[in-house]
């Protein structure tokens, strides 16, 4: 306990920098995975295609492998841009490769939302008249919504864990800060582990709930 | 274009409101429409009946191009068919649709569900849009149900609603895909009365539908489908009296023993 209690400052500051991974590239994620989504539902064949591409290559290659390759290839490619010495480079790096790679799965998750929309109801929204944009906003995407949700919460979960990957780029973040502990502290390791678990543990919890509510103020408005 | 029977130079008053020519359709290897040509007249109700499996509502989806077809022309009122987009939008705002399954949009009131393509897509103004939308209702028989959701509706009545939805476009055509065929028996009768009226008032209707009694009150012709042709056309009269093909006299013969 006692080495979690003497190195409290560093553990929060790990923690927020995972907090701030988790932001910036969640909302790089659900962007992406926005547009990604009406990209394979839409009736433009050309799009689909290149929606579908970006799911099977950023679904099929390790996350890992995404940060260490836009770690290494994007200064080669004159991209070194940082915000400060806090949201440093490997930072922005870590940021973008999740958020890449989350967006896949957002994209997959709320495309399971809207096929669990009977194909009936778009033919409806066509019949009376509405374009593709329209019956997507007043139809379909509302019916989805619900359905979305826990799908939609566990990605977000697991982003949450992921963003640990980023420490074999060097971001401060839990997990480094975690692997730093364990080096300079070998006789206490399991109650490192175990600390840090229960940080993780939190913020999932804390994912999962918002889930939940969003879900049950959903079921009200049947 | 030069060619086609309902070219627009002809008089207005002899238009066809719907025309198909040489219209071909397959899926994959499955020729469901075969050289298709029908002309609808305006206020002309035209039952079409044949088969399962046959391409009724591939026909029926053609002309509002929920189904595209691979060959030949669909014309509205004149109007070559779009291919996509805003103005195919606007085309099928003309013409409305009764599903087999209702299909009414099941997270909206029963009153929503009329009123939302006049608000969306004819911009309507909101107010008036619900005044008709429930004398639309009224005049369908389920203007009590305004404010419930579909899934608390019978089945007759989520179809009177999905007619009503449809009229609030104002179409110039409704079809209609078997609109009874997943209705308990009791419920049928309350549905066919909606439409024979529909007719009386000089509707232009497509209906696939098995209910002879619809066709013989209220069809002016009968199209009888088989293997994606219209193999033989008649007044019902003539049609169920006295079929001339052997596919048809066959058909006829099963459903009659039911
Ligand atoms: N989307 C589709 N893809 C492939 N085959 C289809 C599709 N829709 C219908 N078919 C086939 O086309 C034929 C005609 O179907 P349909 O027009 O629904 O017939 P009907 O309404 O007369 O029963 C059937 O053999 C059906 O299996
Ligand atoms: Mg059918």
């Amino acid at each position: 306990m006692q080495v979690l209690i003497d190195n409290f400052g560093q553990i929060l500051d790990g923690f927020a920098k995972t907090l701030w991974l988790l932001l910036f590239s969640g909302t790089i994620a659900a962007v992406l995975g926005t547009i990604l989504v009406a990209m394979r539902v839409s009736p433009v064949a050309i799009l689909r295609f290149a929606g579908t591409s970006y799911i099977n290559v950023f679904r099929n290659t390790p996350l890992l492998l995404i940060l260490l390759i836009i770690a290494f290839a994007a200064p080669d490619l004159g991209f070194t841009y940082e915000i400060n010495n806090y949201f440093n480079f490997f930072f922005m790096a870590a940021t973008v490769g999740l958020g890449l790679y989350a967006a896949a799965f957002v994209c997959e998750a709320l495309r399971s939302g809207i096929n669990s929309i009977p194909l009936g109801q778009a033919e409806a929204a066509r019949s009376i008249g509405m374009t593709f944009a329209q019956s997507m906003r007043s139809v379909i995407l509302p019916q989805a919504a619900r359905a979305v949700i826990p799908p939609l919460a566990s990605t977000y979960i697991a982003l949450a864990k992921n963003t640990s990957v980023a420490l074999a780029i060097g971001v401060t973040e839990a997990s480094f800060i975690m692997k730093k502990l364990n080096a300079e502290n070998a006789v206490a390791r399991w109650q490192i582990f175990f600390g840090f678990a229960f940080g993780y543990m939190v913020i999932v919890a804390f994912i999962a709930s918002a889930g939940a509510l969003a879900e049950r103020s959903g079921a009200k408005t049947r | 274009m030069a060619d086609a029977p309902s070219d627009s130079s002809e008089a207005p008053g002899t238009t066809p409101l719907v025309a198909l020519s040489g219209v071909n359709k397959w899926f994959g290897d499955l020729h469901v429409l075969q050289d298709i040509n029908l002309d609808i007249a305006r206020g002309e109700v035209v039952v079409v009946i044949g088969p399962s499996g046959s391409g009724k509502s591939t026909l029926c989806r053609a002309i509002n191009r929920l189904e595209p077809i691979n060959e030949g022309e669909i014309k509205l009122d004149g109007t070559l068919l779009p291919q996509e987009g805003k103005a195919l939008a606007q085309l099928r705002a003309e013409v409305g649709m009764v599903f087999q399954a209702f299909n009414l949009f099941a997270h909206k009131t029963v009153l929503d569900n009329v009123t939302l393509g006049p608000i969306k897509v004819r911009g309507r103004n909101a107010s008036e849009a619900r005044e008709e939308a429930k004398k639309l209702l009224d005049r369908v028989g389920v203007g009590e149900q305004a404010n419930k959701y579909p899934a608390q509706l019978s089945g007759g009545q989520q179809q009177r609603v999905a007619i009503a939805r449809a009229l609030a476009m104002h179409p110039k055509v409704m079809l209609f895909d078997e609109p009874t065929s997943s209705l308990d028996p009791e419920m049928i009768k309350e549905v066919l009365d909606v439409m024979v009226e529909l007719a009386n008032d000089g509707m232009t209707m497509v209906v696939v539908t098995h209910e002879m009694g619809f066709a013989r009150t209220a069809a002016n012709r009968v199209l009888f489908v088989a293997d994606g042709k219209i193999v033989e056309e008649a007044t019902p009269e003539e049609f169920f009296t006295n079929p001339t093909s052997d596919r048809a006299k066959d058909f006829l013969g099963k459903i009659l023993q039911h």
